[in-house]
């Protein structure tokens, strides 16, 4: 039983960085009908634009001689995870501005190229060696980099399941963050326009709604959340390479399916889902099918409900 | 009479390239000719995905999926039957056999693999397609990766050295006589039909997951060739030759040729290969030159190189290869009968 409750925990913590990268992907998806294959790789941006700022504000690791204080790491662990989403906001900007943008108006298969060829520019883009080397190397090359520890990570063990302060810092940011952007979607002028905008761009557009700001607004949004994705993820696993957004950026787009694409919460079901299913049949059965598992899951939801869990049938018309 | 004629025009391209391919594979040096078998290989994997995601308008994601089926499939016949002799032949044109047999059943496989992939996938649409059909060949790679007897993860190596450019070629011309047929078909129009509006298609009757999943079946099947060819080139099978950056290297192709364009693959196959090879020092930024081509492709010249339009279709060698029936239709047959005879033998 303890086993059961320790995979379950190790899969809501995966599940939780699913989570976020899919509030992304849904987002895009429910406003654009496009999924941004270089989703994932924001997020690794994200982690990445972390650990240079971590490294150029001078980061000191708990576990140092001189220990910073709690006032210290609290503010450098903020700063670096809203600078990294900010960073990130900002190239989800450009991303949607000059390669999405032109190519509005044309068929949904150019977007879609145009996605992976993003993804490909970032992902070896970043592997490339280093260009610049002061004050930090960038890009960074393809050996894996660590991510510098921010906070001390305390051990807990709650009724025989052992589980750390970063779990329930990563699920409390990411629960926070959810709830922050079901405010904004559902409670705000930029989130009816933004509905609006998902519903028929081309009504909202003639009701007034400044239709390329609200789409802007929302990469803006969602990479922000990937990249508070990859902080969270690189603090918990520090080990971050260039190609390590490729397969959660896949997954991410499962769980957006699995819990209804274009619907947050159920993004986050299905993120915590598609991590706690993988986390069972990995630790049940052989941890080299992992990356199947999400793709099988992929495939027996858009057999048995395309829709998925939280999504409204919607009829096609003609 | 009139069958026999059509019968042997069926053939003529494989007995002329027999015999040009014969005189080839002896005059080559081998550095060209590896390139030529590489290109070769290109050539049919990029014609093969222009079936699906050119003919038919389905992004396909997975064709490594069905390399990797195919690459196995022939290399476990060829190591199983290695030291096999038929009666009467001799040991060498049995081993030739063989590799025939084994190229026929990586086909088989590989077109098994696209009918198991394609029922469940082809009811879906465009970006969700292209995520399934990339799942599906990861999932193809996984369960490689996990059989002990494929080897897992090193694969299987010490293959016999097979595919020559005579297999690579003919294959090239089994897979461009497909296509160009297929074409010009009846189940083509269907796959154009489907291409250009599948709800409009589907509305004067075509069975638009039918034809969708034999385009695919047929496209899984070439792959599979193509699969089998370089594992028999390189003489080794592993499942890190089939990943996903495998399937994006021939969409990119198929796009800067033109989806739906065959000579246009052909042409973006046979360049971007001698490209790559020129340009292996630079080896580290092949794949963002790849990423930068696919977003300026999409955002100069979305259609491709040629677009849906074949190479004798451009204007350019509309008028290179002028008919001479065009010309006498313009009333100048009468007035300068030589230019009707000039014509005839250019």
């Amino acid at each position: 039983m303890t086993e059961f409750f320790q995979h379950a925990v190790n899969g809501l913590s995966v599940g939780t960085i699913y989570a976020l990268i899919a509030l992304g992907y849904t987002m895009v998806y429910g406003v654009l009908k496009l999924i941004n294959f270089a989703h994932g790789d924001v997020y690794m941006v994200g982690a990445f634009s972390g650990f240079y700022l971590a490294d150029l504000i001078g980061v000191r690791s708990p576990y140092d001689a001189n220990p910073p204080g709690g006032l210290e790491v609290f503010l450098k662990a903020s700063f670096v995870t809203l600078a990294s989403m900010i960073i990130c906001s900002i190239l989800g900007f450009a991303i949607e501005r000059f390669a999405y943008r032109p190519l509005r108006t044309r068929a949904r298969l150019n977007s879609l190229i145009t996605a992976i060829g993003v993804s490909f520019l970032l992902e070896y883009g970043f592997q490339l060696k280093p260009l610049i080397h002061s004050p930090i190397e960038f890009p960074p090359g393809p050996s894996p980099r660590f991510f510098p520890t921010l906070l001390e990570r305390v051990p807990m063990d709650i009724l025989g399941v052992s589980t750390s302060n970063y779990d329930i810092i990563g699920f409390t940011v990411a629960f926070l963050l959810m709830v922050g952007l079901q405010f904004i979607v559902y409670r705000t002028r930029f989130g009816t326009a933004m509905r609006a905008v998902s519903f028929d761009p081309q009504v909202a557009g003639l009701m007034g709604i400044p239709v390329n700001r609200i789409i802007s607004g929302t990469f803006v949004l969602g990479s922000a959340l990937a990249a508070a994705a990859g902080i969270l993820n690189a603090a918990a696993r520090p080990k971050i390479d260039p190609l390590f957004g490729l397969i959660p950026g896949l997954k991410a787009f499962v769980a957006a399916v699995l819990g209804g694409i274009g619907s947050v919460p159920g993004a986050m079901v299905g993120g915590l889902v598609l991590g706690t299913a993988e986390e069972f049949v990995a630790g049940y059965t052989d941890s080299s099918y992992r990356d199947a598992i999400a793709f099988t899951v992929l495939i027996i939801v858009l057999l048995v409900r395309p829709t998925g869990i939280f999504g409204r049938v919607t009829a096609e018309k003609v | 009479m009139g069958r026999l004629l059509s019968l042997f025009r069926t053939f003529l391209p494989f007995l002329v390239g027999l015999v040009v391919l014969a005189g080839l594979q002896a005059v080559m040096p081998p550095v060209f000719a590896v390139i030529l078998l590489y290109m070769g290989v290109n050539v049919v994997l990029a014609v093969s995905l222009n079936v699906v995601n050119g003919f038919t308008g389905q992004f396909s994601l997975g064709h490594a999926g069905f390399m990797a089926v195919g690459a196995y499939t022939a290399a476990k016949i060829t190591l199983g039957l290695s030291g096999f002799q038929f009666p009467v032949l001799g040991y060498a044109v049995s081993q030739q056999l063989v590799f025939a047999i084994a190229l026929g059943a990586a086909m088989a496989m590989a077109a098994v693999a696209g009918f198991l992939v394609g029922m469940p996938s082809l009811r879906l649409r465009g970006d969700y397609l292209a995520i399934v059909t990339l799942g599906f060949g990861e999932i193809i790679r996984s369960i490689i990766e996990n059989m002990k007897f494929l080897g897992q993860a090193t694969g299987l190596s010490g293959l016999p050295q097979r595919s020559n450019l005579i297999w690579v070629g003919m294959s090239v011309i089994a897979t461009v006589v497909m296509a160009q047929r297929l074409a010009s078909s009846t189940q083509g129009r269907a796959l154009f039909a489907i291409r250009e509006d599948e709800v409009a298609a589907e509305a004067m009757g075509v069975d638009t997951t039918g034809y969708k999943v034999r385009a695919f079946v047929i496209s899984a099947a070439y792959a599979g060739l193509a699969g089998a060819l370089i594992a028999h080139a390189i003489q080794l099978s592993t499942p890190r030759m089939f990943t996903f950056i495998r399937s994006i290297e021939v969409v990119v192709m198929v796009v800067l040729g033109g989806l739906g364009s065959i000579s246009g693959s052909i042409v973006a196959a046979c360049t971007l290969t001698v490209a790559l090879e020129a340009l292996r020092e630079f080896q580290a930024y092949r794949m963002v030159a790849y990423a930068l081509l696919l977003i300026l492709l999409m955002l100069t010249r979305p259609q491709g190189l040629f677009g849906t339009r074949e190479i004798w279709d451009l204007p350019f060698f509309r008028r290179l290869l002028r008919r001479p029936a065009l010309a006498s239709d313009g009333g100048s047959a009468g007035a300068r009968p030589d230019s009707n005879s000039a014509g005839g033998t250019r």
